[in-house]
């Protein structure tokens, strides 16, 4: 069973780390201090990768639905909307389980060993709807109605919260480019300080960015419930031993709620699982007392 | 009773898999994606802390 957990654990490392490599896959940016310029850019990915990043070939959902948002001509981004209901609908918070190059950095982060790594506290179920205020906030009203005289707002998660911005794109690009290093002034040292308390937050809670912060995982999680690929527990096999309940790092109970908002999907529930009651499942089939 | 239910549940998938495509075509049609691409391919002085 441990062997099954680790093998699990391996195989989605190894996707996420390909999955982070395809994405930011021009690498010769990081050499040159540029960035992409491509046609690919046209397209988002599934994950929070900052378009900024100098690897980055394609365009982060979150900066695309505010630069949208945010423009004098609409007011609505039913491209990336739209872009976000088709992946949402298909997968759910797979994506931030194997597809989110931040969400691979916090996995590496948290094995960081340190004495002692609280699995929970008081007040984190209630501080993990604070991601869906900032979607609102950050993410559509202010970009929204915070405009300048010409009605163009900015990107306002990007520019004072997503610490994503400030590791791929703020910290290589400043330290490669003379006149960005000139610029930096208060709003690059409080990037760069949410960036370190979310790396020291993530080594010692399970993906604190996830849970509490990423308006990109609140619009996934409203859509674990209904997309096609889900979780199921056969209630047959379940003996309710809770295993999966304690090694799940997100804090859910896949025997309560197989689909439960704040699953990202990982798989360590269903590997650790000692009757194999947790399965995947593209059909609707649900279990019933009969079956 | 099953089938019905499975029934159900897949439509909702499917509706909104439906709906994501027309929002795309639509957001498509009516001119978003250069906005989108032209904040993405200059560096976002707001994304990296600058701006
Ligand atoms: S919650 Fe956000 S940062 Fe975390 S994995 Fe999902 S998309 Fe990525
Ligand atoms: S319920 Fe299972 S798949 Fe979902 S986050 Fe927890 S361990 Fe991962």
């Amino acid at each position: 069973m441990v062997k099954k957990r680790i093998s699990n654990d391996r195989s989605r490392y190894i996707i996420q780390a390909i999955w982070t490599l395809i994405t930011n896959s021009f690498l010769i940016g990081f050499i040159q201090g540029k960035i992409y310029q491509g046609k690919v850019k046209n397209v988002c990915v599934p994950g929070l990768n900052c378009y900024s990043c100098p690897g980055a070939i394609a365009s982060c959902p979150i900066g695309s639905l505010q630069a949208v948002i945010g423009s004098y001509e609409f007011k609505f981004a039913f491209y990336i909307a739209g872009f976000m209901i088709v992946i949402g609908s298909i997968m759910g918070r797979f994506v931030c389980g194997y597809l989110c190059p931040f969400g691979f950095f916090q996995d590496m982060l948290h094995k960081i060993p340190f004495y002692k790594k609280p699995k929970t506290f008081k007040g984190d179920r209630l501080l993990r709807k604070l991601k869906y205020v900032i979607l609102i906030v950050f993410v559509i009203l202010m970009p929204l109605f915070l405009v300048d005289i010409i009605g163009q707002g900015s990107p306002y998660f990007c520019k004072l919260i997503c610490p994503a911005g400030t590791l791929e794109g703020g910290i290589p690009l400043v330290l490669m480019n003379d006149t960005l290093k000139q610029t930096v002034g208060w709003l690059y040292a409080w990037k760069n300080f949410l960036l370190l308390v979310t790396i020291l937050a993530s080594i010692l809670i399970y993906r604190p960015f996830c849970k509490y912060i990423c308006p990109l995982g609140a619009i996934y999680s409203v859509f674990n419930p209904i997309s096609i690929f889900k979780y199921r527990v056969n209630p047959e096999k379940c003996i309710h031993c809770h295993a999966c309940a304690t090694e799940c790092k997100m804090n859910v109970d896949p025997v309560k709620n197989a689909n439960d908002l704040e699953c990202i999907r990982c798989g360590k529930c269903k590997s650790i699982c000692p009757t194999n009651a947790i399965e995947y499942t593209y059909s609707t089939k649900k279990y019933t007392s009969k079956n | 009773m099953r089938k019905q239910k499975k029934k159900n549940i897949n439509i909702i998938s499917i509706c909104f898999l439906f709906i994501g495509i027309v929002f795309m075509v639509f957001g498509i049609y009516r001119g978003e994606v250069p906005v989108m691409f032209e904040k993405s391919i200059n560096i976002c002085l707001e994304c990296i802390g600058i701006g």
